[in-house]
């Protein structure tokens, strides 16, 4: 079946068999394996993309069912700005481990920052419950998107600032180390 | 020694203590991370694999022609077809034997019977539904207790001698002295319970390309593997490869907790297709094939008991266990004990008395018994211990607190002599616990829960201990093997002329954060700023032999080597700055990142300098060059501990809890990333919260997996998921180069027991004392139900 399809801002016009996943679409046709599988029951969530900007997870969606789509994937996060605030949120916040729920993890977020600009910790859990992380126990994903949010809302000094901390010591030991 | 541990460098050099966000999340967070499946190659071909529906059943034919027949299907691979190259079986880590493809028997639900290779994904599934198998089926045991009865049907009638469905009977401790210690004791507390099977389920399931040249001979094989190198030696055994022609490339893994450590048949059997068509190919699981037939854990029937003098004091214990191995034998860990390192049940408490009997029984079940998160079977040990002394603190009625505290071994007792062997390096066991006390606000929590009780609530406060001790960082050369290969790892540190470096690991990270934390170890040693250090894994290749990562052991083992490493050319370093400052080596001091004359602090030179001129201006008779690798052979484990306090409300009308508070306080010996060190626990607290609520695989009578898939296996999502609250002591590792122990495990080893036990302690005054894993609220309402008749 002819379908046309944008995907991170470039028109895609193909032909694909009825029941091509638009998972694997968009890993093997277009090479953007940014979007993973790590499931048969739409329950992990890994392959998440945005289909008109809302999370759909794309392991249970046909390709020809994005026709006439715009896809957003992780690869299309990163703009001539450079990284998107959720990206940074992540790797500052370190909210992310292995990197497998990450992609999908991270678009969730920034559907829900747009959303909702001011997410709280329970809405932000909620949100995410679609999505699957084996390694982190959610912890710091949650606040990666709240610092995404406020970063976003242009208050990031109200939370978790997003400059370079490379070097700086964990700001979140509350340890009482004796 | 317990101390707080400033960063002794500079953020610039940023060295142990800092926490630097991660080199590796560049690409994570831009969908550039290059996984197993990502792999493509000219002319690649995709193998699925035919599975076995039925979990006990002679194969009486199998036909493949309509399957041969379909366009795009290359070839179709049976087990008759691999015997003949003699494949169809392979040895497992525990000795033992697995069956590639099934040619005799299959033995579980999901067993590999024959695989297709086809142009694309979809074809090769398609034809795996047009494979004709016919099956006898036979009696179906799913129970290792009726499977170890005399007259129970035989699962193994392949091997040799084997007459029953025992795999093993392993015994540690001294049953004399116990059974004395039993004799003189004023009070036995026992406990029997079941640690559930679970399965370590990844995101990223288990998967390879084997793409071997047919010119050459050349084998080059990516896949998810957690010990790429100890995999290459058992190709090179079970396959005949010459193993200078085998290159196992593990790229980015996406998780691994156990699951990616042992080799599974689907790796053999697209290595061998690869070989004999001349195209690479491409296997993946699906997540049912992940949950169905890879590694599980657990699965351990345990009847523990505690010989107690009736102040509490602990004289001695007694274990009892069947585990439940599946159809074959491949608990993937590497030591002489059959139930791996179990007899660390003695837990954190000073007793001279300890007697563990372990049998192990086939069942018709997938095989497994990986390492979960978890030092081989210290999970199950550290569960039994800290809910024994629940048990024995309600049987006592002496506050769980008190009961641990007085049991405690004490700081000066260190090294301490376990009564089943094992030598603990260092703890401060009752200031962990009362920092975690502290933490949890302890006293007013059970102040709450009196009154609670007191009003009549029905919805009733618990408060769950567990200081749990544990035992990693395999090993020392005596006591671990893998097929014979010693348990070491190494490290090759090069410093390029302008003083940036590259590290290559014999371990390999599947999120951890080697990039990171490697680079900072070095940083220490040799004052070349983290940031300019690139860390090479998993490429057996290009990287020095190794035996992985799992059992928490690539700090203790490999962060050691890297330690070492650093100090060789820190070594050399001093011999070159004493050529460039025209001064003696003994003249000299250091300092992170420079050497300078002992007393003249401004005539030095920095490391950068040194690392140029060991290109440009050596000392004659000098090897040039700055580089050097280092394999080290751990002196003794390490023994990472803790004390985690959960506080759980537990609705009486309807068996439902939640967690209200976590404390977890770990002691993990310095700590290199901190940041990485608490990510480290917040994913442990998960999984342990995980196995103690929802997650878990049974089967039913007849044999079939009830969990083949995440809509029966439950993981936790962010919504169920606790809130954690960490602490940290700082115990260090006195035989560790720095001091590390090694941390990934910890808190899925220590948790499930606090989150259990708290259960148990808002129920104790109804009279429950036991409820097994997971805490399912049906399993609540009827304790409390039975509790009350």
């Amino acid at each position: 079946m002819e379908i046309t399809m944008t995907v991170n801002g470039v028109a895609h016009k193909d032909d694909v068999e009825p029941r091509v996943l638009l998972a694997d679409y968009l890993r093997t046709r277009l090479g953007l394996t940014g979007t993973h599988i790590g499931c048969d029951t739409t329950s992990c969530g890994v392959c998440t993309v945005l289909m008109d900007g809302t999370p759909v997870k794309s392991c249970t969606v046909f390709a020809v069912q994005a026709d006439d789509t715009e896809i957003t994937t992780v690869e299309g996060l990163k703009s001539a700005d450079g990284l998107h605030p959720i990206q940074k949120a992540f790797k500052q916040e370190h909210g992310l481990q292995c990197g497998f729920c990450t992609p999908a993890m991270m678009l969730v977020g920034k559907a829900l920052i747009e959303q909702n600009p001011d997410p709280d910790e329970d809405e932000v859990r909620w949100a995410i419950s679609g999505n699957l992380c084996r390694c982190t126990g959610y912890v710091n994903i949650v606040k990666a998107i709240r610092a995404a949010a406020a970063e976003s809302r242009g208050t990031a000094d109200e939370g978790p600032a997003l400059v370079d901390l490379t070097n700086e010591p964990s700001p979140t030991v509350s340890a009482p180390v004796g | 020694m317990t101390t707080t541990e400033q960063p002794r460098t500079s953020p610039e050099i940023c060295g142990l203590g800092h926490s630097p966000r991660r080199i590796e999340d560049d690409r994570f967070i831009q969908g550039a991370g290059h996984y197993v499946d990502d792999i493509v190659l000219p002319g690649m071909l995709h193998m699925a694999i035919l599975r076995s529906p039925v979990p006990h059943a002679r194969i009486v034919s199998i036909d493949t022609s309509e399957a041969t027949a379909l366009p795009g299907v290359v070839a179709v691979v049976t087990g008759e077809l691999m015997a003949q190259h003699n494949l169809a079986w392979m040895p497992t880590m525990s000795g033992d034997t697995q069956a590639v493809l099934a040619t005799d028997k299959v033995r579980f639900q999901g067993q590999e019977v024959a695989a297709v290779i086809a142009d694309t994904v979809y074809t090769a599934w398609d034809a795996l539904e047009l494979i004709d198998v016919d099956y006898e089926e036979l009696p179906v045991l799913v129970d290792p207790r009726k499977s170890l009865e005399p007259d129970a049907v035989l699962i193994r009638d392949d091997k040799e001698g084997q007459t029953d469905n025992q795999c093993y009977h392993w015994e540690s401790g001294d049953k004399g002295t116990t059974d004395r210690a039993f004799a003189e004791a004023d009070r036995v507390v026992t406990l029997d319970t079941h640690y559930p099977r679970s399965h370590p389920a990844p995101l990223e399931t288990c998967g390879c390309v084997a793409d071997i040249d047919p010119a050459t001979g050349h084998a080059n094989i990516y896949m998810t593997s957690q010990a790429p190198h100890a995999h290459r030696t058992v190709f090179a055994l079970v396959a005949g490869l010459p193993e200078e022609k085998i290159r196992i490339i593990s790229p980015d893994i996406g998780g691994g907790f156990g699951n990616k450590v042992p080799v599974y048949p689907g790796y053999v059997v697209a290595t061998a297709a690869s070989l004999l068509l001349g195209h690479p190919v491409k296997w993946v699981e699906s997540r049912s094939e992940n949950l169905i037939s890879t590694g599980f854990a657990r699965d351990y029937h345990m009847h523990g008991e505690l010989a107690l003098r009736g102040d509490g004091r602990i004289l001695g214990l007694r274990v009892n266990l069947i585990s439940d191995n599946g159809a074959f034998f491949s608990d993937a860990q590497p030591t002489k004990f059959k139930a791996g390192l179990f007899h660390i049940v003695t837990g954190s408490y000073d007793y001279t008395a300890a007697h563990v009997v372990a049998d192990g029984a086939y069942t018709n079940k997938a095989p497994g018994g990986v390492a979960y998160r978890c030092s081989f079977r210290v999970t199950e040990a550290s569960y039994l211990i800290e809910r024994l002394m629940e048990s024995a603190a309600l049987e006592l009625d002496i506050d769980p607190a008190e009961l641990r505290r007085r049991n405690f071994i004490k700081s000066e007792q260190f090294p301490y002599a376990s009564p089943t062997g094992f030598v603990y390096d260092s703890g401060e066991y009752e200031r962990a616990l009362d920092v975690a006390l502290d933490q949890v606000g302890y006293d007013d929590l059970r102040r709450e829960q009196r009154e609670r009780r007191d009003r009549g609530d029905e919805t009733l406060l618990g408060i769950g201990i567990a200081s749990f001790t544990e035992v990693v960082g395999a090993g020392n050369s005596r006591d671990f093997d893998i097929l014979g290969l010693k348990m070491f790892d190494s490290a090759e540190l090069r410093v390029h002329p302008t003083g940036k470096a590259i590290l290559k690991l014999g371990v390999k990270s599947q999120g951890q954060g080697h990039e990171t934390t490697y680079p900072q170890i070095v940083a220490e040693e040799l004052g070349i700023p983290a940031s300019h250090i690139r860390v090479e894994e998993g490429d057996t290749d290009t990287t020095p032999y190794g035996l992985g990562t799992y059992a928490s052991r690539s700090t203790p083992v490999a962060g050691a080597a890297t330690a070492m490493v650093a100090r060789k050319l820190r070594e050399k370093g001093r011999k070159i700055a004493a050529h460039l400052l025209e001064a003696s080596e003994e003249d000299l001091d250091w300092e992170p990142g420079r050497f300078f004359v002992k007393g003249a602090k401004e005539r030095g030179v920095t490391i950068q300098d040194v690392a140029f001129a060991a290109y440009t201006n050596f000392p004659e008779g000098m090897e040039p060059g700055f580089e050097g690798v280092h394999y080290y052979d751990p002196p003794n484990m390490t023994y990472p501990f803790g004390s985690y306090v959960a506080v759980v409300e537990v609705d009486t009308g309807t068996g439902k809890w939640r967690v209200r508070r976590m404390v977890a306080v770990d002691d993990c010996g310095v700590r290199i990333n901190p940041m990485i060190v608490e990510g480290q626990i917040h994913g442990g607290l998960a999984e342990g919260f995980a196995m103690s609520n929802m997650q878990f695989i049974t089967f039913d009578d007849s044999g079939n997996c009830i969990g083949s898939n995440f809509m029966d296996y439950l993981i936790p999502t962010a919504y169920e998921t606790p809130r954690f609250e960490l602490g940290a002591t700082v115990t260090p590792s006195p035989h560790h180069p720095i001091g590390a122990k090694g941390v990934g495990e910890s808190a899925t080893v220590g948790s499930p027991a606090a989150y259990v036990n708290a259960v148990i302690d808002a129920l104790s005054h109804l009279g429950v004392r036991n409820i097994d894993m997971p805490v399912l609220p049906h399993r609540v309402w009827q304790a409390i139900q039975e509790a009350k008749h």
